[in-house]
């Protein structure tokens, strides 16, 4: 999928400056598909979200605290993320948008689709946090080295060196060291789940479609039965040779799914 | 000059193996390893040490805590400071420190605080630290807020101890409906607070302008002369002159009737793999948001194993060689002591006597010598040097409660 122009931008939303990756096709009408990264921030570039961009108009904010935007030191709660890209989408005059939340952006994608918007159009949970897993826990970012939890992610460790490198660099583990500053400051406690979340998911009016890995060793495949439970128009996929991070590790297979779900423009 | 006697209370009865096989002696070092029957006999070796202490005439008994750890049995250092308030007559009970971050509820610290002043007679010291990594890590506070919960908590705490009540408290991580303790210190305005620290900038700035004494934890001559550099500009900068009743120096020395016999004794002060609190994961031990941002780099470097850790790591031979560990004869000691007080002018001095396997006999003999032989040397050289404990010069507990401050400048030119 090489040739994708993305552009970076900065947008304010709420008052915090948040950076904004963003690349689709050149027809303007394009669907608007909002992509809402891991705790551990996100690279740049990902043949995942050229895929997506093959077909959508594919947006990317790096989450306050998080790569590259800054940190509101007043956040205390991951729904307060949520709040803040509900008023970006508003600031980018966004209508009718599909959200796709990975892992820990599961969790932001669930909160913002709870506030019941109608014009959602799908929402896409992939290994999604933000749920207590009725067996087993959330691999825990505070005792865990940055390598070992980044590994974590991936059911094949080749695919890792590939995507981070087999040795990931300095910069690469500070930034991964900002970013779990900023989940601990907003997910501390309980961790990386709401304990009301469950309960309001049930205002969803969006169709949703879960999806995970069959090897996630991050979040236990419990949550994701709890979430289409929760759910009213939910679905569940399992990927197959796959770990928590379906979108490094799977990433056509994971767009397919997800083009299949939402429809091809 | 204000002189005290310290043991983190070694757990020594842990199977050592373990800690090694494990990778680590703090924090996840599985609680199987703790022998209760160890424990108790050991808890009472330490009353016993304390209690001669105070025979042989130390000013004052440092006490401290840690968590989930072989290192130090202490998990609430309150509760040796309850039992040494009841047990002893004389003795300042010197706490270095309660973590102030792990409270929960800060107004419960202070009443336990008081609690501890009424009853040892006006004899506490209220020393205030942030917690190790671990420490957060092993009782669920958010590490990210640490420094923050730090400076909210010492502002309650304080207020709950000076101000009438029932007044409301609403801060960012601690608020109360009603601060209305009934217990309140016996010492006016509020029992001493001294600060110890071993690397954090920003925590000897923050003692300096609160005017608390900065306890330096085992540091070399070169790094505790750097500290008083900065906490006398941070001092300048407030109003007031640094001085010696402004700087407290822990360090380990191991005292006995034949040289020999101590150093052997002293080398259980690296009992802990050579690491002064144990060995460490480096993620456990400095978890993201607790340390500086400025070390973020040189941090995540060690945690992957690609740096040494930035806090240094040095053989026996060599601390004995700069003078961080100290081991002898009274007359050894004395000497060496004598060019840490001329190098470095602090005003409270506390020996951490015993660690690790040191025998109970030895721990005691130990202590006896520093009582009766070392301390009595050390204040006639304090004397000369005019080294005076925050007691002897009657300063202020807080900056807040100084009638000396000066404008910046003037200060500085002192």
């Amino acid at each position: 999928m090489a040739g994708v122009d993305w552009t970076d931008s900065t947008v304010e939303a709420g008052g915090v400056k948040l950076h904004l990756k963003r690349a689709g096709p050149a027809a303007k009408k394009a669907r608007s598909v909002v992509v809402l990264h891991h705790e551990t921030g996100t690279l740049d570039q990902l043949p995942f979200y050229d895929a997506l961009a093959a077909h959508y108009d594919v947006l990317v904010p790096h989450h306050p605290g998080y790569s590259r935007s800054e940190r509101p030191t007043w956040m205390r709660s991951v729904r307060d993320i949520a709040v803040l890209h509900r008023g970006l989408l508003s600031e980018l005059k966004i209508k009718d948008a599909v959200l796709v939340g990975l892992g820990f952006g599961g969790w932001i994608a669930a909160e913002m689709a709870s506030m019941a918007p109608a014009d959602l159009s799908h929402l896409v949970l992939v290994g999604a946090m933000g749920i207590k897993p009725p067996q087993g826990d959330i691999l825990d970012l505070a005792i865990t080295g940055y390598i070992d939890y980044a590994r974590a992610g991936f059911h094949d460790q080749k695919v890792f060196d590939r995507v981070y490198g087999a040795e990931p660099s300095i910069d690469q583990l500070e930034m991964w060291d900002i970013c779990r500053e900023m989940s601990f400051r907003i997910a501390w406690k309980p961790y990386m789940y709401s304990q009301t979340l469950p309960h309001l998911l049930g205002a969803v009016r969006a169709p949703s479609l879960v999806v995970w890995g069959d090897d996630d060793r991050v979040v236990p495949q419990s949550a994701a039965q709890r979430y289409v439970e929760a759910l009213p128009k939910a679905k569940l996929e399992i990927v197959k040779a796959s770990g928590h991070c379906i979108d490094m590790e799977q990433p056509a297979a994971l767009a397919k799914l997800i083009v299949d779900f939402i429809g091809r423009e | 000059m204000h002189l005290m006697y310290f043991t983190e209370q070694p757990m020594s009865a842990y199977p050592e193996q373990a800690g090694r096989d494990f990778g680590a002696t703090a924090l996840m070092l599985s609680n199987k390893h703790f022998d209760p029957v160890e424990g108790s006999r050991l808890y009472n070796n330490y009353i016993e040490q304390y209690m001669l202490a105070e025979e042989v005439g130390v000013d004052g008994i440092m006490l401290n805590e840690h968590h989930n750890a072989p290192f130090c049995m202490q998990a609430k250092a309150n509760i040796f400071a309850a039992l040494l308030a009841g047990m002893t007559k004389k003795v300042k009970i010197v706490m270095l420190g309660n973590p102030l971050p792990l409270a929960e509820n800060p107004i419960r610290l202070a009443e336990e605080l008081a609690m501890i002043d009424m009853i040892s007679k006006g004899r506490l010291v209220s020393g205030f630290v942030r917690g190790g990594g671990q420490e957060q890590l092993a009782t669920g506070v958010n590490p990210a807020f640490n420094r923050e919960r730090f400076e909210e908590a010492h502002d309650l705490v304080t207020r709950a101890w000076t101000q009438t009540g029932p007044f409301r408290f609403e801060g960012n991580h601690y608020q109360h409906r009603v601060v209305n303790p009934w217990a309140v210190p016996l010492q006016k305005p509020y029992p001493r607070v001294w600060i110890p620290g071993v690397i954090s900038k920003e925590t000897i700035v923050w003692a300096a302008q609160q005017r608390y004494p900065y306890i330096a934890l085992n540091t070399s001559i070169e790094q505790t002369k750097k500290i008083w550099e900065l906490y006398d500009s941070v001092a300048a900068d407030v109003g007031y002159v640094g001085g010696p009743e402004n700087r407290g120096y822990l360090i380990q020395v191991h005292v006995s009737d034949n040289e020999e016999k101590a150093i052997e004794n002293a080398r259980q002060f690296r009992w802990m793999q050579g690491e002064f609190t144990g060995l460490a994961h480096p993620v456990w031990s400095t978890p993201s948001g607790y340390g500086s941002p400025t070390a973020r780099r040189a941090f995540v470097e060690f945690a992957s194993g690609r740096a040494s850790n930035p806090r240094g790591e040095t053989s026996f031979e060599q601390q004995m060689a700069d003078l961080r560990i100290i081991a002898g004869t009274p007359k050894t000691v004395i000497a060496k002591l004598k060019r840490i007080l001329e190098e470095t002018r602090p005003g409270i001095l506390a020996l951490w006597g015993n660690d690790g396997r040191v025998s109970q006999a030895d721990s005691l003999t130990c202590i006896k010598l520093i009582g009766q032989e070392v301390f009595p040397a050390i204040r006639e050289i304090a004397k000369s040097l005019d080294l005076k404990s925050p007691f002897e010069a009657n300063a202020p507990v807080h900056l807040k409660y100084s009638t000396d401050l000066k404008p910046a400048k003037a200060a500085a030119a002192e």
